[in-house]
């Protein structure tokens, strides 16, 4: 998929993400407070674990990226302050800051709008889903 | 008392009553807000990544304009809130990001978190006070059984925005009660709505905001209250046999302060 290495892409996960997920003690909090676990394919606690593994392109390749809410609830309530949605945001900007991997696109908008939509929805989806 | 107020994209456009009400009953409890000049949209989303400057440049400029003025700055909707909030942090905490920062503005002065930023649900309980709200009621809500949705962005994370307990939130509770409602706690008040993800999948949404619905009316409230207008509508989408009107909580505090017609 890209010529830099998994150990490069680890060490920028981590950058990006400002999180030290080898503090991470697999109490399991962050997934079992997620709000998405049952759509995400790899869980919030597997995901620190596939950092600390050094697999980040499964990580990039993974549908969870799209399905954390940025609810903040594993990052509240994580013990080690490993900060799991900082991880999985991380590998998400990782993905989308390559081009033309944009996870939502403006022509696909119209379709999508009804009346009552708040603006505030189009900016948060904006920012989490494309550079 | 006046407060420099951040009013947010939304607050212009699809939640016009979570403004207006807020600016009517600013008066009556004797603060005014003051609207910042030039104000841009906040993004609606904390921008997490370390590395990402331009995306809080709004919410700095919005700090920096509030401190100029010698005033604490305030938001009402939750989103705004949290990421002006959080941003501050940033710029009195994060060493590389206030610089970054800074080097791009080029105020007269740099910017490194001086400003207060300020909730208005906050405001009503820590500079006005919940006991002189009460005495402002002119309209008591008889006892209304009202569930507080908080959702996440006004709570979590709780060491930034210092909000309430994060876990057992308190504030939206006493606010009900101040009015003459009668608060009703259920264990969902605190989980997520689904955010933006209704945008892309609504059925997920739809599962997540009938949970909330189900949560509260099983546990006997009759409407829900809430400061986000992103939670309004995907809570307004829920298909639930136990669906509940909500309102912005300006409304019920207008209600109750004889500034909206009831």
């Amino acid at each position: 998929m890209s010529s830099v290495s998994n150990a490069e892409m680890t060490n920028k996960i981590r950058e990006i993400s400002g999180s030290n997920p080898q503090k991470c003690m697999k109490c399991g909090k962050c997934s079992a407070s997620c709000p998405s676990f049952n759509e995400m394919d790899i869980k919030p606690h597997q995901f620190v674990s596939y950092v600390n593994d050094g697999n980040v392109e499964a990580l990039m390749a993974s549908k969870s990226l799209g399905k954390c809410l940025s609810c903040f609830a594993c990052v509240e309530r994580c013990p080690r302050d490993v900060k799991p949605g900082k991880l999985v945001d991380a590998a998400r900007q990782m993905l989308i800051r390559q081009q033309g991997q944009a996870m939502l696109t403006p022509e696909e908008i119209p379709e999508m709008v009804d009346e009552a939509m708040p603006q505030q929805l189009l900016m948060s989806a904006f920012r989490r889903y494309s550079r | 008392m006046v407060y420099s107020y951040y009013p947010g994209c939304t607050l212009k456009t699809k939640a016009k009553d979570l403004d207006k009400y807020a600016r009517e009953c600013a008066k009556v409890l004797g603060f005014e807000l003051e609207e910042i000049e030039n104000w841009q949209c906040c993004g609606g989303v904390y921008p997490l990544g370390s590395d990402e400057i331009a995306s809080k440049l709004s919410s700095v400029r919005a700090l920096n304009e509030a401190k100029t003025k010698g005033q604490d700055l305030v938001t009402v909707c939750s989103a705004c809130h949290h990421v002006i909030k959080r941003t501050n942090d940033d710029m009195k905490n994060v060493e590389d990001i206030r610089t970054r920062a800074n080097n791009y503005m080029e105020f007269k002065e740099p910017y490194a978190g001086e400003t207060t930023v300020l909730h208005y649900l906050e405001v009503l309980r820590d500079k006005v006070g919940f006991d002189v709200l009460k005495e402002k009621v002119v309209n008591p809500l008889n006892g209304r059984k009202i569930g507080a949705y908080y959702g996440c962005l006004l709570l979590r994370p709780s060491k930034i925005v210092q909000f309430d307990d994060p876990e057992n939130p308190s504030i939206i509770e006493d606010f009900i009660k101040a009015l003459g409602g009668t608060p009703v706690i259920y264990p969902y008040r605190n989980e997520c709505c689904g955010g933006y993800i209704s945008l892309k999948e609504k059925e997920m949404s739809g599962r997540m905001v009938d949970r909330i619905m189900d949560s509260a009316s099983g546990f006997g409230a009759e409407e829900l209250i809430t400061a986000c207008p992103l939670c309004m509508y995907n809570l307004n989408k829920s298909e639930s046999a136990n669906k509940l009107p909500v309102h912005y909580f300006t409304e019920i505090l207008a209600e109750a302060l004889g500034v909206k017609e009831v």
